[in-house]
């Protein structure tokens, strides 16, 4: 496995692109390693990537049940940004977004990566004081943030309906300019040939299927493939946390909720940055074939089935509809869904589980994607050094018992409210 | 779309009706023993089954009467439906089927 640049796809455009050697290996597991990394979506790979690169910790497996890329990491809308309200969150996400700024030329892999900004629309003098308030926390923490007045938003984006005789005028908007998108694909390969390129074993179509203890030591993990032994244990399932947490006799704070997303027919260039919808719950942005990609609630009830309901897609296309009235000419090409692993504060936890040598990387609930680089950052920090980073110390397991809650909205243990 | 059958109003969409979640958790006792730990388990953690859920939902625009349901969080199928102090139970055949 070589590098990518610009004189290889010369050399191979020559050759009719006819021996590219694959981008990772195929390896069949050994027998132990001193970490495991169970799930190989983008947090899996990520972390397996920075655990390589930064940390010596001897050989590393990513195990993957199915194949890699294929969990949420392949499913979502690709919004990227660190507008978050407490410094809890912001450190971590923060961290993620400056990675992001830099990560195709770490990966040596194009992730296409568009600081193309990201605005949250307001439709009430209380929605514009939550709004400003939340800008002035993320520049007191260091983070862009400006506000964007109707005028504003008509000068730099004449697709959004802002008639001040609709049923929720549009007050203004909170811009992110250092936000944007990226390819979702393309980042769980990149950070997967980059993992692979030093020597982390990536193994697909090999399940976790139960664990072998030596008191509150894991011991080793067994599998569709056998068993493996483990020096450390980490998780990254996403949406399938708790069916292995509960296999090691620990309980999260976790609920599993299907949440869709759809795509349109390829347009001209319509929608230039992510705009997101505040009275309602939509979310929109222009992929570079032109499709528009948009996503809004969660189904609402407990799901484990990698599929939406009807409802909801009527729900969430009035508030499109409503926000760029346009977009009731498009056809849909597609819709699909992925698991999100609801946590009952909305926030992530990165954290060392209550067992020796198991890490717990989870409860990425709608944001998992943007925070794909700085969660493999931090939680290769907390695997290596057992204890977490300042970064993601306050994304713990025990702020359930203690009372910490990041709960950005306000709104309760209730998941399908955040 | 999931089908409901309220004992009130018959089979509904849920569409009508509000998701209230998990339907095993009990308050504990304010005071006892353990307190702060049955609390804690009470109001964050979460079984999260792959398989059969019991379940809150509320007709909010239909007869508002809380129901309990037992439905498969894998295939959607809904197994029994019943008043919040119902016991449902699968027939033998579902506990052993779904993973
Ligand atoms: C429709 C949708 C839209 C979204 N939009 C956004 C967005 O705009 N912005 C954003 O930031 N986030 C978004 N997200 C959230 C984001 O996609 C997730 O939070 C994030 O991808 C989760 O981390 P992951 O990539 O590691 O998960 P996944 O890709 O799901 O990886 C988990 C992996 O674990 C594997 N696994 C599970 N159980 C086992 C086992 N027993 N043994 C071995 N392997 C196992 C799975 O097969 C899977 O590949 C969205 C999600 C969805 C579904
Ligand atoms: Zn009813």
């Amino acid at each position: 496995m070589s590098r990518y640049s610009i004189w290889k796809l010369i050399g191979q455009a020559l050759r009719g692109h006819q021996d590219w050697s694959p981008a990772w290996r195929n390896p069949e597991p050994a027998r132990h390693y001193d970490v495991v990394i169970v799930g190989g979506g983008g947090h899996g790979l990520a972390t397996a990537f920075y655990l390589a690169k930064h940390h010596q910790v001897g050989r590393i497996a990513v195990l993957e049940k199915g194949w890699l890329g294929g969990g949420n990491i392949g499913r979502n809308t690709t919004i990227v940004r660190s507008n978050y309200l407490l410094p809890g969150n912001s450190k971590m996400y923060e961290k993620s977004l400056k990675l992001w700024h830099q990560l195709s030329q770490e990966l040596n892999f194009n992730v296409m990566f568009s600081a193309r900004g990201v605005l949250n629309l307001a439709h009430s003098d209380a929605q514009v004081d939550a709004h400003v308030r939340r800008g002035n926390s993320m520049r007191l923490q260091g983070i862009d943030a400006e506000w964007m007045t109707p005028a504003d938003i008509a000068r730099e984006m004449p697709c959004i309906n802002l008639d001040p005789n609709m049923r929720f005028p549009v007050f203004g908007g909170l811009m992110q300019r250092r936000a944007g998108n990226a390819r979702h694909d393309a980042v769980a390969w990149g950070f997967a040939r980059g993992a692979d390129m030093m020597g982390v074993d990536l193994i697909q179509n090999c399940e976790v299927t139960g664990f072998r203890r030596n008191g509150g030591e894991v011991t080793a993990v067994e599998t569709t493939r056998g068993v493996i032994e483990c020096g450390k244990l980490a998780l990254a399932v996403a949406g399938s946390t708790t069916t292995l947490t509960e296999k090691l006799g620990f309980k999260v704070p976790i609920e599993s909720h299907v949440l869709q997303a759809f795509v349109s027919e390829s347009v001209k260039p319509l929608v230039n940055h992510v705009v997101t919808y505040g009275a309602g719950h939509f979310y929109i942005s222009q992929t570079n074939k032109g499709g528009l990609i948009f996503g809004g609630d969660l189904d609402k009830y407990n799901s484990y089935a990698q599929r939406g309901n009807l409802p909801l897609v009527d729900h969430v296309l009035s508030a499109g509809v409503a926000m760029v009235p346009q977009i009731s000419r498009l056809r849909m090409l597609r819709s699909w869904g992925g698991i999100m692993d609801m946590t009952m504060d909305g926030s992530p936890i990165i954290d060392k589980a209550p067992l020796d040598n198991v890490y717990l990387n989870c409860g990425w609930c709608y944001g998992g994607f943007k925070a794909t680089p700085g969660s493999g950052w931090c939680f290769a920090h907390t695997i290596a050094n057992d204890a977490p980073h300042p970064f993601n110390e306050e994304l713990s397991l025990r702020r359930f018992e203690t009372g910490y809650l990041l709960d950005e909205p306000g709104n309760g243990p209730t998941p399908k409210q955040h | 779309m999931l089908m409901i059958d309220c004992p009130f109003c018959g089979p509904r969409s849920h569409d009508e009706f509000s998701y209230e979640g998990d339907a095993t958790k009990e308050r504990p006792a304010i005071g006892g023993d353990g307190d702060m730990a049955a609390h804690l388990d009470y109001v964050y953690m979460r079984d999260n089954p792959r398989g059969l859920h019991v379940e809150y939902w509320q007709h909010v625009n239909g007869c508002r009467a809380y129901l309990k349901v037992l439905r498969d969080t894998v295939s959607h199928q809904i197994i029994a439906t019943g008043l919040p102090d119902a016991e449902l139970t699968a027939p033998l055949a579902e506990q052993e089927g779904e993973g």
